[in-house]
């Protein structure tokens, strides 16, 4: 296995890891957490994609750099938002999905 | 090529712009940058009109490398509607977003919002570039989560909560499409795209794509986001979000499906867009007949209306060569798109006035208003034609094109559905309009200015328009049209 193919495959594992969180985790960070992991493993699958060939391809880091910022951006907002939402409900979860792991 | 700059860079420089400058300075410099806009977009149409479609290639670099902006009849169409919608809530916010009105938070954080929400939208309308649309529809969520989130209530902000895990999981969705594309063909330009040797991802990287923009469209079955984030939201930022934040991931799907890769579309995903589309028109109508708050009523008939767009997939598409219905269900889905925006930003605008007069919007509350604010409640009506798809409205000749190619088709169901869903839309928007007309005096109702009940009257007359004088938009929207509007999927 060479390395690129164990690069994408953990990018695949994080991704898949990644929406597991999204979709069972009940506490808000936990799921800031997810979403994260899930743009790592996007973004490591893509840095492996851009290596295949001869040269390596420069487009691929160019566009993760500009999604990490992107990413960065929405987790502040997110992460802004579960601390709003912490002081005015006294919890970290969504109404609804209170039995909280 | 100087308009479309223009309307894509001052939007941006005005957000800047509001929030550096000083409370009164901020509004001036907000209302400012909506007329400059307006004008720019304006411009931009005349140019379209007489040249065809403007493209703009950045900084000089070709795709690959670079990226393409192009505005075609659709994108321009979408910025016409955006402006026209921008323009008409900035005004009604002047008043509603005052700081005595809105409390001083969200009346600081609204102009630099709306204006990163506008120049979001302008960009996603024109660009040719997968990853830039990725950016684009990025910016277009944060800004629009932190406009329901404004108000700072609790339930407003867990409204902003649940919008933003849907939005960042289909955000990230359409991530991984786009990485699969970009994996197989080297390219994300959608014109080269176009133009790839079919690879075995593409199936894949189309379905991802699809589904992420799905969830932030709100179509059935991720719709439940939709109603507490648009009525939980202030009245003009409402407005906004319902009547043109899901056009935006919408145009995306367009444009993937009919541009990009139209020889992927199989008969039985267009089926499945389609019946997902036709669930959320009766299951929204359904819903919005069991609320008991105006603007709860209009966020769920913006999921119903959502629906009838994906229509569109299969009435624009079917088996065998060039059918001449395919091109008039193609254009009666756009038709439909920028009738609603028009109709539901009039909506919300109106439901916000409602609200200021009689201090609640809870049906019971709006009874007899229509006596002390005509304007708003007829205002109020003509939407609901609209929405119902009665001529002479927009939204009928949307129905009437989209039906006509349903039966030419043999699809009658699409036509079922249809029908019953403007059947569905009179009886849950029957119950508002009822409440406003009923012959009570209402209850000391605070006085509305005459200038503001004229902005909702403006832009729902407008939705009618578009019914009366639809030759020239329909002749705008086929400027660029792709072949496979006309051909169907």
């Amino acid at each position: 296995m060479s390395a690129l193919t164990a690069y994408a495959l953990t990018g695949a594992a994080l991704v898949g890891l990644g929406f597991f969180g999204l979709l069972a985790a009940r506490h808000l960070l936990r799921r800031v957490v997810a979403f994260n992991l899930i743009g790592s493993g996007l973004f490591l699958y893509f840095g492996a994609a851009g290596g295949r060939g001869a040269a390596p391809d420069p487009v691929p880091q160019a566009l993760i750099i500009t999604g990490i910022v992107v990413a960065l951006a929405a987790s502040a907002l997110a992460v802004g938002l579960v601390v709003a939402q912490a002081r005015a409900s006294g919890r970290a979860t969504l109404p609804g999905e209170e039995d909280a792991s | 090529m100087t308009a479309l700059t223009a309307s894509l860079v001052l939007p941006l420089l005005g957000a800047l712009a509001a929030v550096a400058l000083p409370r009164r300075a901020a509004v001036a410099a907000a209302l400012a940058t909506t007329a400059l806009t307006l004008a720019a977009v304006l411009w931009l149409l005349v140019e379209i009109g007489t040249g065809g479609t403007v493209r703009l290639v950045l900084g000089g670099w070709q795709p690959p490398l670079g990226i393409a902006l192009a505005a075609d009849g659709l994108g321009a169409a979408f910025l016409a509607l955006t402006a026209a919608v921008m323009a008409g809530v900035a005004l009604a916010a002047r008043h509603e977003m005052a700081p005595a009105a809105a409390g001083p938070r969200a009346a600081f954080g609204f102009w630099p919002l709306m204006l990163l929400l506008w120049g979001a939208l302008n960009a996603v309308f024109v660009s040719r570039d997968l990853f830039n649309l990725y950016v684009g529809i990025e910016l277009l969520t944060l800004a629009a989560v932190a406009l329901v989130a404004i108000g700072g209530k609790a339930e407003a902000l867990a409204a902003a909560m649940r919008y933003m895990v849907f939005a960042l999981a289909g955000s990230l969705l359409y991530l991984a499409g786009v990485v699969l594309a970009y994996g197989a063909h080297g390219t994300l330009d959608m014109d080269l795209l176009a133009a790839r040797t079919p690879a075995r991802p593409d199936g894949l990287a189309l379905a991802l794509m699809t589904a992420g923009l799905l969830a932030k469209t709100a179509l059935f079955p991720f719709h439940v986001w939709l109603p507490p984030a648009h009525a939980g939201a202030p009245a003009p930022a409402s407005a906004l979000l319902s009547g043109l934040v899901p056009k935006a991931s919408f145009l995306i799907v367009l444009r993937l499906w009919f541009e990009v890769m139209p020889d992927r579309a199989a008969t039985g995903a267009l089926m499945v867009l389609a019946a997902l589309g036709a669930a959320a028109v009766i299951w929204g109508s359904i819903r919005a007949l069991a609320q008991a708050r105006l603007k709860l009523i209009v966020a769920y008939s913006t999921v119903a209306q959502l629906g009838y767009l994906f229509l569109v997939f299969p009435l624009a598409g079917g088996d065998g060569a060039a059918q001449p219905w395919a091109a008039g269900a193609w254009t009666g889905a756009m038709f439909q798109a920028l009738s609603h925006g028009l109709a539901k930003a009039a909506m919300f605008l109106a439901a916000g006035l409602f609200m200021v007069a009689a201090g609640s919007d809870r049906l019971g509350a709006l009874r007899g208003l229509a006596r002390v604010m005509p304007m708003t409640a007829f205002a109020f009506a003509l939407a609901a034609i609209t929405l119902m798809g009665l001529p002479p409205s927009g939204g009928f000749t949307a129905k009437y094109l989209m039906m006509t190619a349903a039966f030419a088709a043999g699809q009658w169901i699409w036509a079922l559905v249809m029908a019953l869903g403007g059947l569905l839309a009179a009886a849950y928007l029957y119950r508002p309009v009822a409440a406003l007309f009923a012959r009570v005096a209402p209850t000391d109702p605070r006085p509305v200015a005459r200038a503001r009940q004229a902005v909702p009257l403006v832009l729902a007359g407008a939705a009618i328009l578009l019914g009366i004088l639809s030759a020239p938009p329909f002749d705008f929207l086929q400027i660029g049209r792709p072949e496979a509007a006309e051909e169907g999927l």
